[in-house]
């Protein structure tokens, strides 16, 4: 039996350079928070500030997050076929089977 | 020159010529978001100028826009603080320290001056003052937190940030110092008079050196004249490359 691959940080601590950090942006009340992308910053304070710099300054956002690029644990290549080829012939899990009353309206 | 122009000139010219030295830094920041970050502070002062250089030629009515306000005129026409025009280092070598330094001065002048322009009594420069204030808070915050980095950071970062602050100190001076225009615009409701701004902007000042373990440097009684016209010997070749293409292509659009 083979060793089963060990999840990988996102993105490994550098030593010559500052962490990352992955920033999610509200971009309206209401809406969720979307990844929009990554800077470097030496700690959370100062990655909040560069995201507001990089990513919002085009008027993209009302609320800013900030998460250590670290803490994330991302699925590995290898793992792709066991982790998602098995969605691919189970069509019936679509919602797509049932007959919407009309009362319903735009759902 | 009225009272009131020659008020306007002063912040406006202050904005400009800080948004050039900012924007020198455009493509050469240590990193690239902080690249970014000071160049999006570098717009939000030129933003502030333009605001102000429009409504002065509103004002003035000699058919001068804001163009011909920040392109054609001359080093002693120029009404800025001559903290605003000393070099980004203070050798030949940029340093980053003397930038952050000064952008904290400087933003927490402008954020207790903004703050008492809203009640102006020009309607325009109160809208103006309005506007800017919000985008000086970041200012500040981002210098502040900055200069506590440096301040707080190696041995060398806090040398050079002290020896940074030690530099500008004696320009900042000349902002309190009210001469005849600063006490007219004050009595006719114009603008605050600019002494009294600086026990609130010291406070400032200090909470943020505090925590950046830096010394507020001893006060002397040398005062600089960019106000009136009177500058160092950098403001001739800051406006000489800022101008150069306005003034060899008079009139051209891009």
């Amino acid at each position: 039996m083979t060793e089963a691959p060990k999840p990988v940080a996102a993105s490994a601590a550098r030593p010559d350079q500052w962490p990352l950090w992955e920033v999610f942006v509200r971009s309206r009340q209401g809406l969720e928070h979307k990844h929009c992308g990554s800077v470097h910053a030496t700690d959370a304070a100062m990655a909040l500030r560069m995201a507001r710099d990089v990513y919002t300054r085009r008027q993209e956002g009302v609320s800013l997050w900030v998460v250590p690029s670290t803490a994330i644990t991302a699925s590995v290549d290898e793992d792709a076929d066991p982790f998602f080829d098995p969605a691919a012939d189970k069509i019936y899990r679509h919602p797509t089977f049932y007959v919407l009353p009309d009362d319903v309206g735009h759902m | 020159m009225s009272v009131h122009l020659e008020c306007l000139l002063r912040l406006a010219d202050s904005a400009l010529v800080h948004s050039q030295r900012l924007s020198e830094w455009c493509g050469h920041g240590p990193i690239l978001e902080e690249d970014i970050a000071l160049s999006n502070i570098a717009l939000d002062t030129l933003g502030q100028a333009r605001l102000l250089y429009q409504h002065a030629a509103q004002l003035e009515g000699a058919g001068r826009d804001e163009d011909a306000l920040a392109y054609f005129r001359d080093e002693r026409e120029f009404r800025n603080f001559t903290l605003l025009e000393l070099p980004n280092g203070a050798g030949p070598r940029d340093d980053y320290a003397v930038t952050i330094a000064r952008l904290f001065l400087q933003s927490a002048l402008m954020l207790h001056a903004w703050d008492a322009l809203r009640a102006s009594s020009d309607a325009q420069l109160a809208a103006i003052a309005a506007k800017s204030l919000k985008e000086t808070r970041y200012h500040v915050d981002h210098a502040g937190q900055w200069l506590v980095r440096l301040g707080d950071g190696t041995d060398e970062s806090h040398a050079r940030a002290q020896a940074a602050l030690d530099r500008l100190w004696p320009y900042t001076h000349e902002a309190f110092e009210d001469d005849e225009i600063d006490r007219e615009a004050a009595r006719i409701g114009l603008a605050p008079l600019w002494s009294t701004l600086r026990p609130a902007w010291l406070a400032t000042i200090d909470a943020v050196l505090s925590e950046a373990t830096l010394r507020r440097p001893v006060d002397t009684p040398f005062r600089s004249g960019g106000k009136s016209g009177a500058h160092s010997e950098y403001l001739g070749y800051l406006l000489a490359e800022m101008q150069v293409i306005a003034r060899a292509y008079p009139g051209a659009r891009w």
